[in-house]
């Protein structure tokens, strides 16, 4: 067994033989053309070739097979004649000024994608009528002899250096189980493509063409290639697969649904990510929005502080990706079990009660100032909230206002635009839940995190293993205070959500919902799970 | 404009073949000729916008002709699918 790793970009697992995809064979290549109009031409004789062929072929057919069967190659003519495909390429050529070969392989795709798309299994199949009547052209217009894409009859995981757009289109996509590259990025055709068709897809690994027609499994969740897999590795994989199945059988049942209990009240189902590449998975598992964006990794992925214009830019593409959807994100919570070297902190004895998240903030002003720029600037392009973790007192949250409020002069004197975000408060300090009723006069939404109030609470640190065994999230205590911070919230115009783990717990579901929590972030994966619970519990009073 | 509607008998539907039938004689019309299902339709002499409709075996279809010599092209139009769908 051989073991490689990669970076994933679209999660699942493949079970399957490798089929090395030689470039040299069938690249087509985008090409600018200054002359288009002898593009044209030559894509029209092209085209009058391409029918010769299928009349010959035709002929051919109607001897051997009879005049039924032959008919298919007649329809395989009038394809490459019909108007709306001619248009196309003409079109395609003319205005993007490129090859005919190019032009060929995006219209085909786009045909052969409306089929694809219908209900009756049979149209569905005539998407590789429209593949191959594509290839005929190009294989023409090229000059190749040998018919391009895998003559494979068996699934296949490819592998390759990189893919072109017009090479994943004419790949048998029946056939493909998953991607693996040695280039491309997570916005790649091959990714997006991946993304689509929801088949595994890792990059940046160190291909051979060696591995060709061996047995390989592709995990897309860790990155890993394994070829030749052990009997371990394939049942652990095999079961994984399963799994994967089960989950994605629930996905299209509970899909588009709402987030509703049984008597109606409606529960804000948001997911919970670290970076910008976990939106796809937000999308892909429906969540109503991001109720905790993780803004460390911008800080944790870097060699120094992150700029304005980095930070701007990662918020402002997870705000767009999110069209319109509520997008919350936390400031800057480092510290305690996250240090970061540039920060140059000083050792601490109890870093859980130390110098850490809003406190850090407060004290060094110039780095929470450059994050509130960028959050701004981004909420002018969507629906953001901003959240600030660690709060214990009411001066911290006025402090921060006074500080957002300079910063919002600012911007207006530069004539930069912003949007209007809510701001809210992350409760996982017991002081801030005794203290919920004043803090919620001033924020707008309350976010309870889980983790730390249930270790501040039962002062048990999360770290120690030896405490484990007594390290209890549904203790009464915890439950209580939740409890207490929905109402006091509720009490003075608030909303209460709860982004920490327990959110996810399925079998505290009915009791929060009872509670009148407002909102759940959970990590991408347990939306659906979570809303199926919604789905099953009664909120005792309707919204 | 004429028109005159058929049901699709063959049990595969209008498949490839027959839509490709259909094709070939609407082609030869000088009239305008529209192929339409439910709120549905395109142009009959484009096999493309008549497979994209996906009609299903006894499915309604209406055909419309329209131009200078539509009537005689309808008439001939309906006794070919008459004999041939």
């Amino acid at each position: 067994m051989e073991k490689v790793s990669g970076k994933s970009i679209v999660q699942g697992i493949a079970i399957g033989k490798i089929l090395c995809y030689q470039k040299a064979q069938q690249s087509v290549k985008r090409i600018k053309i200054e002359d288009t109009d002898a593009e044209i031409k030559r894509y029209e004789a092209a085209k009058e070739t391409a029918i010769k062929q299928l009349n010959e072929l035709y002929k051919k057919a109607v001897k051997e097979v009879g005049e039924m069967n032959a008919a298919v190659f007649e329809v395989h003519a009038m394809m490459i004649e019909d108007g709306d495909y001619v248009e196309s390429i003409q079109n395609i050529i003319n205005s993007e000024q490129v090859n005919a070969e190019y032009a060929v392989a995006t219209t085909g795709d786009n045909f052969a994608t409306m089929f694809s798309e219908m209900e009756d299994d049979y149209f569905k199949a005539r998407a590789a009528d429209v593949k191959d009547i594509s290839e005929r052209l190009i294989d023409i217009l090229s000059g190749n002899e040998n018919k391009a894409g895998a003559g494979s009859t068996e699934p296949f995981i490819i592998i390759a250096d990189d893919l072109a757009p017009s090479e994943t289109v004419q790949m048998d996509k029946e056939k493909l189980l998953a991607f693996v590259t040695r280039f491309g990025s997570s916005n790649s055709h091959t990714a997006i493509l991946a993304r689509t068709m929801n088949i595994p897809a890792v990059i940046g690994v160190d291909i051979k063409e060696e591995w060709d027609g061996k047995l390989a499994v592709v995990d897309g969740y860790s990155g890993t290639l394994y070829i030749e897999p052990d009997e371990d590795i394939l049942n652990q994989m095999k079961k994984r697969q399963e799994e994967d199945i089960q989950s994605r059988e629930l996905l299209q049942q509970l899909k588009g649904k709402e987030d509703v209990t049984l008597d109606g009240k409606h529960i804000k189902l948001y997911a919970n990510i670290a970076g910008v590449k976990d939106v796809a998975s937000v999308l892909a598992n429906d969540a109503a929005g991001i109720g905790l964006f993780r803004s460390e990794f911008l800080y944790l992925e870097s060699e120094d502080y992150p700029s304005e214009e980095t930070q701007f830019q990662a918020y402002k593409t997870v705000a767009q990706n999110m069209a319109g959807k509520k997008v919350i994100i936390r400031t800057l919570d480092i510290g305690a079990d996250k240090q970061i070297d540039y920060f140059n902190m000083e050792h601490e004895d109890n870093p859980a009660m130390g110098y850490r998240a809003i406190r850090i903030c407060l004290d060094r002003v110039d780095i929470f100032k450059t994050q509130l720029r960028a959050l701004l600037r981004a909420s002018a392009f969507g629906n953001i909230a901003i959240m600030y973790p660690m709060i214990i007192s009411v001066d911290e949250v006025r402090k921060i206002k006074e500080i957002v409020e300079e910063v919002k002069a600012e911007l207006d004197e530069n004539g930069i635009k912003y949007g209007d975000v809510e701001q809210g408060v992350m409760i996982e300090t017991p002081a801030s839940v005794m203290i919920s009723d004043m803090l919620a006069e001033e924020v707008d939404f309350f976010s309870i995190g889980t983790n730390d109030l249930t270790q501040y609470t039962l002062a048990i640190d999360r770290q120690n293993m030896r405490l484990d065994n007594i390290y209890d999230s549904h203790h009464p205590a915890v439950l209580r205070m939740i409890k207490m911070t929905v109402e006091n919230g509720h009490k003075h115009g608030c909303w209460v959500g709860i982004c920490g783990e327990l959110g996810a717990d399925s079998t505290l579901t009915q009791t929060f919902i009872e509670m009148g929590i407002d909102e759940l972030s959970v990590s991408p994966s347990y939306v659906l799970p979570i809303r199926k619970k919604i789905r099953e519990s009664k909120a005792g009073c309707a919204d | 404009m004429v028109s005159f509607k058929f049901t699709v008998n063959d049990e595969m539907g209008l498949h490839a073949r027959p839509a490709g039938a259909l094709v070939k004689e609407a082609v030869q019309c000088t009239s305008k000729v529209t192929i339409k299902k439910g709120e549905k339709s395109g142009d009959a002499k484009r096999i493309f916008n008549v497979m994209g409709l996906s009609i299903k075996a006894n499915e309604e279809v209406e055909i419309i002709v329209e131009g200078e010599k539509e009537q005689e092209e309808a008439a001939a139009l309906e006794a070919f699918v008459k004999e041939n769908i």
